[in-house]
């Protein structure tokens, strides 16, 4: 009985004993050489030399940017691998890291997970390669992404989520309801849509730490302090309370759809009505219009509900950038590329594929503010995702193990959902193991 | 148990070879060589790495150390590892009693005889075995859904309100139905295969003797496949230890039901692949073995002494 099982842990063992063996014999050799620096002329001569590099990185916009690049730069070959989408990708890439072996030249790595990286120093410093010459062009939540909550530059943003309220215009107007402005109004709305057709819900929330997060940087809260190995965790603040105390009413009424994002059940949700808004990050568009079909028309954007009427703040809610590791090899090359695809051309050739940009160039471009969005009714959404991301405070850092973090959300704060646990309690038990994990991992952890 | 007993004392032992000890034959390795090879690489070298992992701590900050014992210090006090096992300990006593029964039921209904389309039965019973797990846990995974699934289109129908069987409270037993789906066919073809072997002349002396259906099974059949019995209890033990496909997949669909540390194997992937921690997991993967050896063992030496 359940040999998969065995046979899968066998797998298991065996790919953690190779990485680990890896590690073991690896040590510390090659620490202590400063930050790199690599001048415009070394990358004009990389091009001009020609090579081949190797990109880790699921966006599929990029494969464009990469036929172009090669097209401009006829030595140079670009292999384009799509090693899986974020924790598939980051296994594979820290695997590699910890074999030192097969390391790529390029990846992409969402800014959440750029701590982790850039504090172990995994990730190559980009100042000394001209890469802080580049920090008006970025809007600022993704310019704080890519410095990790260290001193260097880790990578160049390639897109950015600043969020806003998705909401089914159809079913606001069936029911005669106000798209709510603040997160009060937004707590009300869902009362009215569920009390006149208790199919409907506001939202769905399963527990997602991403989302939470989110919310919690919108609300002012500041819940990691990070200083290199100095870590501070707490969900106390007075944003985290605000957080906790709106959000609660909707868990306590079960006013949300207790749906998980991305999930069969969701996707329906969207499409029929019964999941009346979504509040995500910009890069959303591109999914509804190929996931969320039936309703093409039916959704519109309106800026994100506020904590505080007449407030205009904004978070992040995903978004990657292009990093070089430091063990793959080609740096100036991997740099051209890098620039290229995220602060020059490749840009446009990004937008044009529906990707959200992380420069302020073409978030201000006419061009793009006027793009009207068939999905959206003709909608010139681009104008709200734009102020959005241009009022994303910048202050905000992840944990430098975030990625550990995020997947023990639902085990902690995600008895809130289920449970008679109330949010702040399951965001404290969050807290305690995150905080429990840091010691562990030998980071100084404040209490 | 009779085993062949050694060749007696006084039988004339062959004389010793001529020219001493290094004349040692050594083709019976040469027969075995090729398997004892592959099984030290992929069986004997991966449990050795495990206990060698296991040594050491590896941290985000200040790399690899060598710490004795701690792990499994650390281990024996994880109470996260405990209620896994507590979870999969509570799975074993109702799962798999419920399985081995109706597996042990269908064996005896087929061997009987009186039942009509006896190949289409087993068949059929047998063929969810034959659903890789993943995919019997989404199938079923969509059937429980109460929204969309069946158990949404069943309470509209009758008008109820069904308890959800993705529920913290219900979920345990949702994954007990579908691997008890998915062995009961396995299990009851090793009671009927074991039933199929008890000699007809028996029966023939039971009838001769008077006795009834009832009684033929205690005093016949169940006597004859007790050794079929230990042996699928003890696969069934290990089963329910190692537990990982259901929860792993579940987990997706009810992330707040099913935590990272569900079972003693999700566990374990849990602490590899999201939190780094290699040699803790490989820590409690070894103790772990160390407890699924042990009571499978004294199921065995239970069994099989009743059985002498």
């Amino acid at each position: 009985m359940h040999k998969h099982s065995r046979r899968l842990l066998r797998g298991i063992g065996l790919v953690c004993a190779l990485a680990l063996g890896a590690t073991a014999c690896g040590g510390s050799d090659d620490e202590g050489s400063g930050p790199k620096s690599v001048s415009e002329s070394d990358v004009r001569a990389a091009l001009e030399k020609g090579g081949s590099l190797t990109v880790w990185a699921w966006e599929p916009t990029l494969k464009q940017v990469a036929a172009d690049f090669q097209k401009e730069h006829p030595n140079v070959k670009v292999n384009l691998v799509n090693a899986g989408t974020g924790n598939d990708q980051y296994k594979a890439l820290q695997n590699a890291m910890s074999a030192k072996k097969g390391v790529p030249d390029v990846a992409q790595v969402e800014y959440y997970a750029m701590g982790q990286y850039a504090l172990t120093k995994q990730l190559t410093d980009l100042e000394g390669f001209g890469a802080d010459e580049l920090a008006d062009r970025y809007s600022p939540g993704p310019w704080n992404g890519v410095k990790a909550g260290g001193e260097g530059i880790y990578g160049l943003p390639m897109d950015s989520g600043p969020m806003a309220l998705f909401y089914n215009k159809k079913v606001f107007d069936k029911h005669k309801i106000k798209v709510p402005t603040t997160w009060d109004e937004y707590v009300d709305a869902a009362r009215a849509l569920h009390k006149a057709d208790p199919k409907v819900y506001i939202t769905n929330d399963a527990g997602d730490a991403g989302f939470t997060t989110s919310l919690l940087w919108q609300s002012g809260s500041r819940p990691y302090q990070v200083d290199g190995t100095e870590v501070g965790i707490d969900f106390t603040d007075r944003g985290a309370k605000t957080y906790t105390d709106t959000w609660q009413k909707l868990l306590d009424e079960k006013l949300v759809a207790p749906v998980t994002s991305w999930s069969d059940e969701w996707y329906k949700g969207l499409g029929d009505g019964t999941i009346a808004t979504l509040a995500t990050g910009a890069w959303m568009p591109a999914n509804l219009a190929s996931g969320v079909k039936d309703a093409a028309g039916d959704w519109r954007v309106a800026p994100l509900p506020q904590w505080e009427a007449g407030g205009k703040a904004s978070a992040e809610n995903g978004g990657s950038a292009l990093t070089l590791p430091e063990l793959g090899g080609n740096e100036a090359l991997a740099y051209a590329f890098v620039e290229y695809a995220n602060a020059g051309k490749g840009v446009d050739t990004r937008v044009e594929g529906g990707a959200f940009p992380a420069t302020t160039e073409q978030l201000n471009s006419e061009e793009f503010q006027n793009t009207e969005f068939p999905y959206f009714g003709g909608q010139q959404a681009n104008k709200i995702f734009a102020e959005s991301a241009a009022n994303v405070a910048d202050d905000w850092s992840y944990l430098p193990y975030q990625v550990y973090a995020n997947s023990i959300f639902n085990d902690t704060v995600g008895k809130a959902y289920v449970s008679g646990t109330t949010l702040a309690d399951g965001l404290k038990s969050w807290q305690e193991a995150s905080v429990e994990y840091g010691d562990e991992q030998g980071f100084t952890v404040e209490k | 148990m009779t085993t062949l007993q050694p060749p007696a004392a006084a039988e004339p032992r062959p004389a010793p070879p001529p020219a001493g000890r290094d004349r040692r034959s050594w083709t019976g390795w040469g027969f075995i060589g090729p398997f004892v090879a592959v099984f030290a690489l992929v069986f004997l070298a991966p449990i050795a790495y495990s206990l060698y992992l296991s040594l050491f701590r590896d941290q985000l900050i200040g790399g690899t150390t060598f710490v004795g014992l701690d792990n499994y210090e650390q281990a024996l006090r994880d109470d996260r590892f405990w209620a896994a096992l507590g979870r999969v300990s509570l799975f074993l006593c109702v799962q798999v009693p419920v399985m081995l029964g109706i597996a042990l039921l269908v064996a005896l209904a087929l061997d009987s005889g009186r039942l009509y389309g006896r190949n289409f039965f087993r068949v059929s019973i047998f063929l969810p075995y034959a659903v890789p797990a993943v995919v019997a846990t989404l199938m079923w995974s969509f059937m429980y859904g109460t929204r969309f699934g069946l158990v949404g289109d069943l309470g509209d129908a009758f008008g109820l309100s069904l308890p959800d069987p993705l529920s913290p409270d219900l979920v345990l037993a949702s994954i007990g139905n579908i691997v008890t789906w998915e062995f009961v066919g396995y299990n009851m073809l090793i009671f009927y295969s074991a039933l199929r072997v008890v000699p007809h002349s028996l029966y023939e002396a039971a009838e001769i003797d008077g006795a009834g259906q009832i009684r033929v099974v205690t005093a016949i059949k169940l006597p004859a496949i007790r050794g079929a019995l230990v042996i699928a209890t003890i696969f069934s033990i290990i089963g329910s230890f190692q537990l990982f496909n259901e929860p792993s997949v579940m987990q997706k669909l009810a992330p707040n039901a099913i935590t990272t540390d569900y079972t003693p194997n999700y566990y374990t992937y849990s602490l590899s692949f999201s939190g780094q921690q290699h040699n803790y997991s490989a820590t409690v993967a070894i103790v772990m073995g160390l407890i699924t050896m042990v009571i499978a063992y004294v199921v065995q030496l239970r069994g099989m002494r009743k059985g002498a």
